[in-house]
């Protein structure tokens, strides 16, 4: 009976569970959330930005539970184990290119990140636990994401930024990685992340060989939860996950000028979309315009943003949004949004075409940062980091509304590996060519610096330079420093990596209002441009040549060990097996019965120095060694040396010429540079 | 120790190894022959022992890939070459036109443009510039805008790469007076940077700079390098520059620049006056104080010119001792022994041909003379003072004037040439440290590795310490000791006129800052006021010195003190060090005062020291290698002064080392006993 009944259970549970995954598909249940997102943005030198953007909401697990149809699990466990408010990583290749793709817009400022890896993250623990969260937490992305994030456990790569990087920002974890390679297996674990991965929906899109094809390549995962926050208990974990890639299509080019090329989702990506994911709750495409795109195009002469002359969609578009209170002047930008239905009849393939040329430039960043390495030789060096104005900087007030002089604040966070000793005293500040005295140009600068082989040295500062500044400059001495033969990485002599910089402007936020027409379409990436936020950006990493020994030091360590050994039991050995007397006596029989061969040598020595021969008895040369067994002894340590001298010179000769570059000799010596 | 008396002897016992010293110091004499005998000819054996150069470091991988350079690239570069020459035919050119019309290509193609000013730099003896790192302050010093040099930038960035890289290339050009050569120096860099800029496997940024030479080639190239390595401001902004070029190209107005340089390489077109059957290639090498680049980046140029382009590779050498009997007799007797050898045991690769021989003594010496000069040879040796490895590569078409289609299969093949460079460079993650920095070249695919070319010098200084110390315990031993309480301190008294000596060296080396005080000299006068006040000086010191009867205590720390010159030099400067060895040995070995010598010994101490003053050493070396000298002091004037102007460390060896062991050895050649 109690097997019948178990039978019964069992099968009415299956059939509940098979009638609540049909009905998940239709319904929307009106808690867990994904939403699919794609932009196109055409760009100035001829390439085209296309930003994926899925987003995953769960509610919180005191009103919903700990039971997930969408939402990840693993990235669910992850926030619960290490009690996370807060994560950002970001795997990226290629450089974004701040200047022709602009950094002044939400999505260059949320989505152009270093090369390599880089990790945030707040922690909703007591500050002594932090550091502890901090590592697991790196040792399970790095299994999570098949990439060496593991290597951001060592204290000396990470650090604890206070307010440069996010404001009142406490328990906040900051480390990046410029090396790691990011590739397709970092991209397969975060696909599985999506609830349809890359088998239907947007996603669907991501051809390997196309998207790595790029000039940029950055892959981003960002996770919000409110899972510890007594404050705001109806907000759960939001994870948002975006793939940003800026592709070429292939250019059309007449008459030697390179046009603005045409294309379409499969000239970019060699594939269409054949229908939403059934999981997503909505699934939509945006194209935008920058503002000055759409000025640069009023001039050629148009009415409404419905049919515009210039170019075309293959698809007429579902919405249409103007950007509403924008920043700068009469450039607004507009979006055009599509959405996929779930139609199976007809792939969706949205083509854009251009019907007139045109030429823009994008909104660039307040300042172009560029950051360089000064100096030569393998002592020392200096950091510099320049900024120089845009034309965006040229355009601000020269003279605030209080009659004072305008000036603008700039944040510097900098991070240095401690083998790069940095001298923050040495820091100078240059505008315009002039050095200014620190008070003037810094407002706020909290330091840390490094300890060797514990942690890195950090620099926060705070700069407020004038807005009518044609360039600044900022320079910080290091002297290079030696490392232990065991912590050089493989590839030592490539040099060693000095992570990128971040600046950020404090003044000034981006955010791109669009004034929607359909309101009842809520879109997770449009409401996340409209967000106020910080322009960042960041600068190049740079390659420190460090002095690196020759890595067969350790053959040389033995031989001359060896022959140190030998010379001290040689003369150990000297000294308690002789016998003073007993020599003389054996020396006194010698002289006696010396042979013919050393006599005629010492006359043939004498003749060459042209003095009178001597008689043999005074004997300088001819003194032989007493017993047997010493000379058996003294012949095996002579041998042994010679061996090891000759290896010695042998070695001494091959790191001379191949390893040792002169020049620090001639540097040590010589001190200059010899220039001119 | 033959002297000394049998109780004595008996009574110190030494070590086996202070016998074989005190033996070798006895006989000092037969030894200083036997090691200068073999240093020289350790010296004329260097080319047969010259080893053939290999690809030390794998990831280079020189030509595994084959060349993409197109049509359309040479087709470009063409077109290039030919609005340079009708720029150049217009009738006002103010050097503004070329620049710009380098900019406006290389934007076409897809590089980041940008100028770069400069001013010439007079060369200025300041004389503790050999011993300061130049200020890099030295920037912000207000400058005129009058007259300046434009260098032209384009840097292509690598697609996927992280920008931390970059590999240079230089194409020298003098914007006011453009030869054919440099259009087309310039053409083959084009075809080059017009094919990277579509390709997808760069991993490291492009830098093309185009060098504006109208103050010098390695002026310009020095002024891009100082100014890359330094923040930089410009406090002249000349608008007629900018605004002027074509609408559509955007030439930023600030200073690029594109990570560390991992290696450089300038393009010239040689002009050819003599046919030959094959476009050849030339190869410099040397930096200033004869450094070298890493030997891999000479390989693969090497390599891929003649296994991918069938180029003719050739390295610098005198001519002169091409056709030089002596030589080839040196030849024969080294050829006759390497075929005794090779009978004996056919194992041994000993011996070379005569025409081998001779070819790689004349590389040889002139590789040498380029490194003991210590100025570079052509404007790669601005990389090398940053570490950067560079070389020239000068191809010279086999004809002198060319043709429409020559032009463009030279193109071809030099843009092809230039891309394995690049690609071979690009695919190295490291930098170039797996070869040898330490050689000296014999041919273009022979070289000799410092743990060889080390023994000639090792054997030729080391009599200089056996004399030392046998001339020491010689004047410890004499008859009749002066004065017997201070018998171990008789050595401070030479040793302080050897000190006087070489601080003496030190004002000379000092005093052309002095002579340039005075307006308007011209060189004789120059060089006149500086041999003058030397002597002067010498007088002067000359006061302090006390006369006193022993010379052999006084040659012995002559002979120490240069033992360790020598020996410094040849860590700074080996080439210098062994020429100056082959002055310096002889002279110290043989000299004695002319009282106790014998006639024949005072003449040959005579001839040598004749020989050995720096000046006539200058001419005889010049004369011996056929380098083709202007007349009197000028030349001379003018050598010193290149030596000063390119900080280089013979000049230092000279005034320090050189000249007080010449002005000792006359003060022993005159010494009355």
């Amino acid at each position: 009976m109690a097997r019948l009944l178990s039978i019964f259970v069992l099968l009415v549970f299956v059939l509940h569970v098979a009638s609540e995954s049909t009905g998940e598909v239709v319904e929307q249940i009106n808690g867990e959330e994904f939403t699919e997102e794609l932009l196109f943005r055409p760009l100035p030198d001829r390439k085209v930005l296309s930003h994926f953007h899925f987003e995953s909401k769960v509610p919180p697990t005191n009103s919903y539970g700990h039971h997930h149809r969408l939402f990840p699990k693993a990235i669910y466990q992850l926030v619960h184990k290490y009690r996370i408010r807060e994560m950002e990583l970001s795997f990226t290749q290629g450089r974004w290119n701040y200047e022709s793709w602009g950094g002044f817009d939400p999505v260059s400022s949320s989505n152009a990140k270093p090369p390599g890896v880089e990790l945030w993250a707040v922690f909703d623990v007591s500050a002594d636990q932090v550091d502890a969260s901090w590592k697991n937490l790196t040792h399970t992305l790095s299994g999570l994401f098949c990439a060496s994030i593991n290597f951001l456990e060592s204290s000396t790569t990470y650090s604890a930024p206070d307010w440069s990087f996010r404001p009142l920002s406490s328990n906040l974890r900051y480390g990046s990685l410029p090396r790691e390679a990011v590739c397709t297996e970092n991209l397969t674990p975060w696909l599985k992340l999506l609830p349809c991965r890359d088998k239907s929906g947007l996603s669907s899109l991501m051809d390997r060989p196309s998207i790595y094809r790029g000039f940029y390549h950055s892959q981003r995962l960002h996770l919000t939860s409110g899972e510890f926050d007594p404050m705001a208990s109806d907000h759960g974990i939001v994870l948002e996950q975006t793939l940003t890639v800026v592709l070429q299509p292939d250019a059309l080019e007449t008459r030697g000028r390179k046009l603005q090329p045409n294309w379409s989702m499969s000239s970019l990506f060699g594939k269409t979309v054949d229908g939403k994911c059934a999981l997503a709750k909505s699934s939509n495409v945006y194209v935008q315009l920058e503002g000055s795109l759409v000025h640069n195009m009023k001039d050629e002469g148009d009415e409404g943003l419905e049919s515009n002359l210039n170019f075309e969609f293959s698809i007429s578009p579902d919405r249409i949004m103007k950007e509403v209170n924008s920043f700068h002047r009469e450039h607004s930008s507009i979006l055009y949004g599509f959405s996929i239905k779930d139609h199976h009849s007809k792939p969706f393939d949205l083509g854009f075409k251009w019907n007139l040329p045109v030429t823009w430039s994008c909104v660039k960043a307040p300042l172009r940062v560029s950051r360089f390495l000064m100096g030569s030789g393998n002592e020392r060096g200096a950091i510099a980091l320049s900024l120089q104005s845009t034309e965006w900087s040229q355009s601000l007030p020269k003279v605030d509304h209080n009659e004072e002089k305008c000036r603008l604040k700039v944040d510097v966070f900098q991070v240095v590996p401690w083998y790069i000793k940095v001298y923050y005293h040495t820091a100078k500040v240059y505008v315009d060519g002039v050095p200014q005295s620190f008070g003037d140009a810094i407002e706020k600068l909290s330091v840390s610096p490094s300890e060797d082989k514990v942690s890195p040295g950090v620099m926060e500062m705070s700069l407020k330079l004038p807005c009518d500044l044609k360039s600044a400059s900022l320079t910080l001495e290091f002297d290079k420093g030696f490392l232990h033969i065991d912590e050089y990485p493989p590839d030592a002599n490539q040099g060693f990596d000095i992570p990128s910089a971040i600046i950020s402007y404090p003044d000034f936020q981006t955010c791109m209002q669009y004034k929607q027409d359909n309101a009842s379409i809520k879109s997770p990436m449009v409401s996340k441009m409209q967000e106020k936020r910080k322009i960042l950006s960041y600068t190049e990493v740079l390659l420190v040549p460090l002095t690196t020994p020759d890595f067969s030091m350790p053959y040389n360590v033995i031989t001359i060990t060896c022959t140190v050994f030998a010379l001290y039991f040689g003369s150990l050995m000297n000294a308690l097996r002789r016998r003073v007397g007993e020599e003389e006596r054996l020396l006194k029989e010698k002289d006696k019965k010396s042979g013919k061969l050393p006599s005629l040598f010492s006359k043939l020595s004498a003749k060459l120095r042209g003095k009178p021969w001597d008689p043999p008895s005074s004997s300088s040369s001819s003194k032989f060694i007493s017993s047997k067994t010493a000379a058996l002894v003294n012949i095996l340590i002579l041998n042994c040396l010679g061996v090891n001298v000759m290896n010695l010179i042998e070695k001494a000769a091959s790191i001379l010429g191949k390893k040792l570059e002169r020049t620090k000799f001639v540097k040590m010596l010589f001190g200059t540079d010899f220039e001119n | 120790m033959a002297s000394t008396p049998e109780i004595e002897g008996q009574k110190q016992k030494h070590r086996p190894i202070i016998r074989i010293g005190i033996f070798i110091i006895a006989h000092s004499l037969l030894v200083s022959v036997v090691c200068c005998v073999a240093g020289v000819l350790a010296l004329f054996l260097l080319p047969v022992l010259a080893k053939k150069t290999y690809i030390s470091e794998n990831a280079l991988m020189p030509g595994s890939a084959s060349s993409m350079i197109s049509d359309q690239d040479v087709s470009g570069a063409t077109r290039f070459i030919n609005e340079l020459n009708s720029l150049k035919s217009k009738s006002q050119n103010s050097g503004i036109e070329i620049p710009r019309l380098i900019a406006l290509h290389m934007a076409n193609m897809g590089g980041e443009v940008s100028y770069h000013k400069f001013q010439t730099q007079q060369n200025n003896f300041h004389p503790l510039h050999f011993f300061t790192s130049p200020n890099a302050e030295a920037n912000f010093v207000n400058k005129t805008c009058e007259s300046f040099a434009i260098n032209t930038i384009g840097i292509i960035r690598a697609p996927r790469g992280d920008g931390k890289e970059s590999i240079v290339l230089v194409t020298p050009y003098n914007p006011l007076n453009l030869s054919q050569t440099e259009a087309l120096s310039l053409g083959i860099a084009y075809s080059a940077f017009s094919l990277l800029t579509q390709v997808s496997w760069l991993a490291k940024d492009i830098i093309w700079l185009a060098a504006d030479s109208q103050y010098g080639q390695y002026n310009s190239v020095a002024a891009w390098l100082r100014h890359y390595h330094s923040p930089s401001f410009d406090t002249c902004h000349e608008s007629n520059l900018d605004s002027t070029v074509s609408v559509s190209v955007s030439v930023s107005d600030s200073f690029r620049r594109a990570g560390t340089m991992a290696a450089a390489l300038v393009i010239k077109v040689a002009d050819t006056s003599e046919e030959f059957e094959q476009d050849s290639l030339n190869i410099y090498a040397e930096a200033s104080n004869g450094q070298m680049p890493n030997l891999d980046l000479i390989n693969i140029a090497s390599y891929l010119a003649v296994h991918g382009q069938g180029f003719r590779v050739r390295v610098e050498k005198f001519m002169s001792l091409v056709d030089a009997t002596w030589l080839k007799v040196i030849g024969h007797v080294f050829e006759f022994v390497g075929k005794i050898a090779r009978s004996l045991n056919p194992q041994w690769k000993f011996g070379v041909s005569v025409k081998e021989y001779v070819e790689g003594s004349a590389t040889l010496v002139s590789s040498l003379y380029n490194q003991a000069l210590g100025v570079p040879t052509g404007s790669h040796g601005a990389f090398r003072d940053y570490q950067v490895d560079a070389i020239t590569m000068e191809i010279s078409p086999k004809l002198s004037s060319i043709s429409k289609s020559r032009q463009t299969e030279f193109l071809f093949r030099g843009g092809s040439l230039i891309e394995g460079v690049i690609r071979s460079v690009n695919n190295l993650l490291e930098k170039f440290h797996q070869s040898f920095f330490l050689y000296l070249l014999t041919s273009s695919n022979r070289f000799i590795s410092v743990g060889v070319y080390m023994i000639p010098f090792l054997l030729l200084v080391a009599p200089l310490p056996i004399a030392a110390a046998s001339l020491f315990s010689d004047a410890n031993n004499s008859k009749n000791p002066p004065s017997t309480s201070f018998k171990s301190w008789r050595w401070l008294h030479p040793t302080k006129t050897v000190f006087l000596i070489h601080l003496w060296g030190a004002i000379v080396s000092l005093l052309p800052y002095f002579t340039y005080q005075i307006p308007d000299a011209n060189p004789t006068s120059r060089l006149l006021t500086w041999i003058s006040l030397s002597i002067f000086a010498l007088i002067v010191l000359r006061s302090f010195f006390r006369s006193y009867s022993e010379w052999t205590l006084l040659k012995s720390v002559t002979v120490s003190a240069s033992f360790v010159g020598l020996c410094l030099m040849s860590v700074i400067n080996f080439a210098t060090a062994e020429i100056g060895a082959m002055f310096l040995v002889p002279m110290c070995l043989m000299i004695r005062p002319w009282r106790v010598a014998g006639k024949i010994q005072s003449f040959f101490s005579f001839v040598l020291i004749v020989f050995g003053f720096p000046g006539s050493g200058f001419f005889v070396v010049r004369g011996l290698f056929g380098i083709e000298n202007g007349s009197g002091f000028d030349e001379f004037w003018y050598w010193v002064e290149s030596l000063w102007a390119w900080n280089s460390a013979t000049y230092i060896y000279i005034c320090l080392v050189h000249l007080p062991c010449w002005v000792l050895c006359i003060y022993i050649l005159l010494h009355r006993c």
